[in-house]
């Protein structure tokens, strides 16, 4: 196990000026499961994949709902996460009922932000050993933020965190010019195939693990959502639609088009679509 | 309180009961103490109507600059209208330290609300929920803030006008008159607005505000007879300066039946 001098106490610098209790925090949003989000003008969406830890075991819950017109994806302690959620949504509440007013979303993030800091400061504490992606929309449009342990929480056109992450991020960086004028579906689309990127050789997303979050305007492929477009998350069935419409790993790569020969397709064990 | 300096630090004999005159449990609960908590029991510095229409461009406003001590007129220059951010103006009967607190109040918020700089400001519809939830929280603890206030305010092209009382009591309307105002204004306002929001120009509701604050002034003993308008529209909130009211009582002369005359 690797170990350093100053790392057991997260108040103490090490002589290279790097707090190493807050480093390892970043560590545990790294081995938890994926979530990329991604931001167009009038949408802000989160995709997930969930873990189980076996066949008899559900599916660990990756989205937590903070207020209407807020959501957040997780990588990290759960239960962390679940202590910052109460966290947030205790505040959104008090800015329904004092001012009648959905909270900014920079806000809320700040708020979560300077707690975590606290964290890195005081003796005795641990800093959150979770990440967030935080989607939501207020008076000043879509947004998608990350949290992280560390105090920082800087806003994003695409962000991906969790294991993994960097493949999704490659990908983000790869096409995010197009997602401002993107519809919802394109959207998803490619928020699909950020989080293909994460997974290990022989998974795929199926309905059962991936999870997709969205603030903004219905999809064609939703029904009874209120103009506003609060904050949903979409799972198991109502995700087919969504997998579906990938585009087949080799042809997204931009390589040919057209469909592969269906030989050549049973025979890439890479990675399996769901069809 | 007592006020009497040489009994000051020592047991009072009724709080001390000397010679034991009462079990323990019956004795008078009458110490040093129980005057130390003190709730408004009435208000005290007191401003009288306050005005407000919708027109066409927004929210006009009008409170004379009086506050009463009792029935004596104390204080002559006294703004009651109070801009709260870019987009609101609050107007203030009542008690006047009790409002002089709320703007207190106020002022922080829109400071802290400037310095997030984000983007994000309070609208007139913002501060009417949190001085409602602020008059009913005082008003549950028995300590109520003895105001009523008229909230006023335009932001992204929509005009906002509501009431909140010192019982937490809340509504909106396109005229609204506190106070006297609401038993002898009111209802001049509702003839000249309703109906008419969308159409008066600014001078025509600045002349019916102006008509309204004769008419109290005329009837009302605890107005007088300089006020101050307040417009509230896309492009900001203006506080006028203080306007005199033209007032003519030469029909005085040939009333009978009551007061000095002999005859």
């Amino acid at each position: 196990m690797f170990r350093n001098t100053y790392d057991s106490d997260n108040t103490v610098f090490s002589p290279q000026g790097r707090l190493h209790q807050v480093e390892y925090a970043l560590e545990a949003v790294k081995q938890g499961s994926a979530a990329v989000g991604l931001r167009s003008k009038t949408h802000s969406i989160l995709l997930a994949l969930k873990r189980s830890t076996g066949e008899l075991a559900s599916y660990q819950q990756k989205m937590f709902r903070i207020d209407d017109h807020v959501g957040i994806a997780i990588a990290g302690l759960t239960s962390d996460a679940r202590v910052l959620s109460n966290f947030m949504r205790q505040q959104a509440m008090s800015s329904r009922m004092l001012f009648n007013r959905p909270v900014p979303v920079n806000r809320l993030v700040s708020s979560i932000a300077d707690k975590a800091q606290v964290n890195t400061q005081e003796y005795g504490r641990r800093p959150y050993g979770v990440g967030f992606l935080v989607i939501g929309q207020d008076q000043t449009g879509p947004h998608l933020y990350e949290f992280s342990p560390s105090g920082n929480s800087y806003e994003y056109y695409a962000m991906s965190i969790g294991a993994r992450s960097q493949s999704a991020r490659t990908y983000l960086e790869k096409y995010y010019e197009e997602f401002a004028d993107c519809s919802l579906e394109k959207l998803i689309q490619h928020g699909l195939h950020a989080l293909r990127e994460t997974l290990q050789q022989d998974k795929e997303l199926t309905i059962h693990n991936t999870s997709i979050g969205i603030v903004g305007p219905s999809s064609e492929h939703e029904t009874g959502i209120a103009p506003v477009g609060p904050f949903r998350i979409l799972e198991g069935e109502k995700v087919q639609v969504f997998l579906s419409s990938m585009i087949p790993k080799a042809t997204a790569e931009g390589e040919a088009a057209q469909p592969p020969p269906p030989a050549a397709a049973a025979g890439d064990q890479d990675v399996q679509m769901a069809e | 309180m007592d006020h009497f300096p040489t009994n000051w630090g020592r047991p009072r004999n009724d709080a001390f009961d000397a010679y034991g005159t009462y079990p323990i449990h019956q004795r008078p609960v009458n110490d040093t103490f129980t005057d130390g908590v003190q709730r408004t029991q009435h208000p005290i510095v007191t401003g009288t109507s306050v005005l407000a229409i919708k027109y066409k461009d927004g929210i006009m406003m009008a409170a004379d600059n009086l506050a009463s001590y009792g029935s004596l007129a104390r204080f002559k220059d006294v703004q009651r209208l109070h801009p709260v951010g870019d987009h609101t103006v609050i107007g203030a009967g009542g008690d006047m330290s009790d409002f002089q607190y709320i703007q207190r109040l106020l002022d922080e918020l829109v400071t802290d609300e400037f310095a997030a700089q984000d983007g994000h400001t309070l609208g007139p519809v913002e501060i009417h929920e949190y001085l409602s939830q602020v008059m009913y929280a005082r008003r549950s603890k028995i300590d109520p803030l003895w105001n009523s206030l008229v909230i006023g305010g335009f932001k992204n092209g929509k005009s906002f006008l509501s009431y909140v009382d010192l019982l937490g009591t809340t509504y909106t309307a396109s005229t609204i008159a506190t106070g006297y105002g609401a038993y002898i204004a009111q209802p001049l306002l509702r003839t000249a607005v309703e109906g008419f929001e969308e159409t008066l120009t600014e001078e025509q509701a600045f002349k019916i505000l102006e008509n309204s604050m004769r008419v109290l002034f005329y009837r009302d003993a605890r107005s007088i007879n300089k006020y101050q308008t307040a417009t509230i529209t896309e492009k900001g909130v203006t506080i006028s300066e203080s306007r005199h009211l033209e007032t003519s009582w030469s029909f005085a002369e040939g009333i009978r039946g009551y007061g000095p005359q002999t005859q």
